[in-house]
């Protein structure tokens, strides 16, 4: 990310406006779009002239916005079709290098990958994602994908019968594409050295290539009936 | 053929009673069941009676696009009165359901063009008005020009005045 970029936010609802503010206190250029004129003119006597008015899905309130010198396009607004199509377009016409959209509906997140249109981020999977790290009895948990660098973090817990409870970690043959880079233990963390032998109710932190998960679960013997995590909200 | 019309409108509903009328078999969807009776609108017998099909959903839902048929849909209309949804959902038929015939509706002429040279197939009633529009003022302009329409003698681009 360049120190200082110029992004443009679609859309100055809560989420909108609030990172439109983020983003200009850590000194980046900002212009928000919103369609709505009585919520431009809000958000326009705090924000001034970092708020334009107009309908982003118009090719020219894009164009006046500045969308080709435009570092980063990031559309939160509250329809999932005018995200997809804003990013769509900001992506394959204007060429801009980084989108970020948000999926209002979930349901629309398969629509969202099928445009191509990522990352997407949906808060809905988000308070999943944390509702499933709060739940004790969990399988397999996302922390972090990267579906373009091809990488994820995965956090496990291993359970009572876990084949490898007792093992040290250098013994391990662990599958390949994965490596484990951390052990939480009794609330602290630490990274696992050969010695250092894994116990029931370790959590474990592993990064691995995309795909070789069901391959992990299988090793630390996750029986793979908790909860499925999904392949979301790919921040 | 069997078509999947999205939106039934004015635009919609026309098109779904003429491919009707035409001996194709027709389905509907629409988020508005209420959109329904613009269907029956001068038909002798009820919409399905005559053999259609409607569904209530969007062209986002992926049960309410199986539920109307798109599996086997030969054609796909995009005529809902969004112009983002008809470029969203035609894009979904197109390479999730691989529907052979895909049109979409589109009013905004620049959104309209740019889709278009991606590939998808549009159709922009805003720009076949301008193109009228233009085409029946330039014809006046050169009657006005040519002698044939009288003016108000004020120039208007049309030769001076003697």
């Amino acid at each position: 990310m360049p120190e200082k970029m110029y992004a443009i936010v679609v859309g100055a609802g809560k989420v909108g406006w609030n990172l439109g503010r983020e983003l200009i206190e850590k000194g980046h250029e900002v212009t928000l779009i919103e369609k709505d004129q009585d919520r431009y003119q809000t958000v326009e006597q705090e924000l001034e002239h970092n708020v334009q008015y107009g309908d982003a899905s118009e090719l020219w309130v894009l164009e006046r916005a500045g969308i080709s010198r435009a570092d980063m396009v990031i559309a939160v607004t509250g329809d999932d079709e005018d995200n997809m199509l804003i990013c769509q377009v900001a992506k394959e016409k204007y060429l801009v290098e980084r989108i970020i959209a948000r999926v209002n509906n979930p349901r629309n997140r398969e629509w969202f990958d099928l445009l191509g249109v990522r990352p997407h981020v949906s808060a809905t999977d988000l308070i999943l994602r944390l509702i499933e790290h709060e739940v004790p009895d969990y399988g397999l948990i996302h922390l972090l994908d990267l579906p373009e660098e091809r990488l994820e973090i995965i956090e496990m817990l291993l359970a009572d019968d876990s084949p490898v409870a007792g093992e040290k970690v250098g013994d391990l043959n662990l599958p390949e594409g994965s490596l484990l880079i951390s052990v939480l233990r009794d609330g602290r963390g630490f990274v696992p050295g050969p010695d250092t032998v894994l116990e029931a109710g370790d959590e474990i932190l592993a990064v691995l290539d995309p795909g070789v998960e069901e391959d992990l679960k299988r090793f630390f013997g996750s029986d793979g009936t908790e909860p499925e995590t999904s392949q979301v909200g790919k921040v | 053929m069997f078509i999947v019309v999205v939106g039934a409108g004015r635009v919609g509903s026309s098109l779904s009673r003429a491919m009707l009328a035409d001996g194709h078999e027709v389905s509907c969807l629409d988020e508005d069941p209420e959109s329904h009776a613009r269907l029956d609108t001068g038909l002798e017998r009820s919409w399905e009676d005559s053999g259609g099909q409607f569904t209530v959903g969007t062209g986002l839902e992926v049960d309410a696009l199986r539920a109307a048929g798109i599996e086997r849909a030969d054609a796909f209309v995009a005529a809902t009165d969004g112009d983002n949804t008809n470029i969203i959902i035609s894009q979904i038929a197109k390479r999730k359901f691989d529907v052979p015939m895909v049109v979409a509706r589109i009013l905004d002429p620049l959104r309209a063009s740019w889709y278009e040279e991606q590939g998808l197939h549009t159709i922009c009633p805003t720009r076949i008005a301008i193109d009228m529009l233009e085409a029946e003022v330039r014809q006046a302009a050169e009657k006005l020009s040519s002698g044939a329409l009288t003016g108000r003698g004020n120039g208007g681009g049309g030769e001076p005045e003697a």
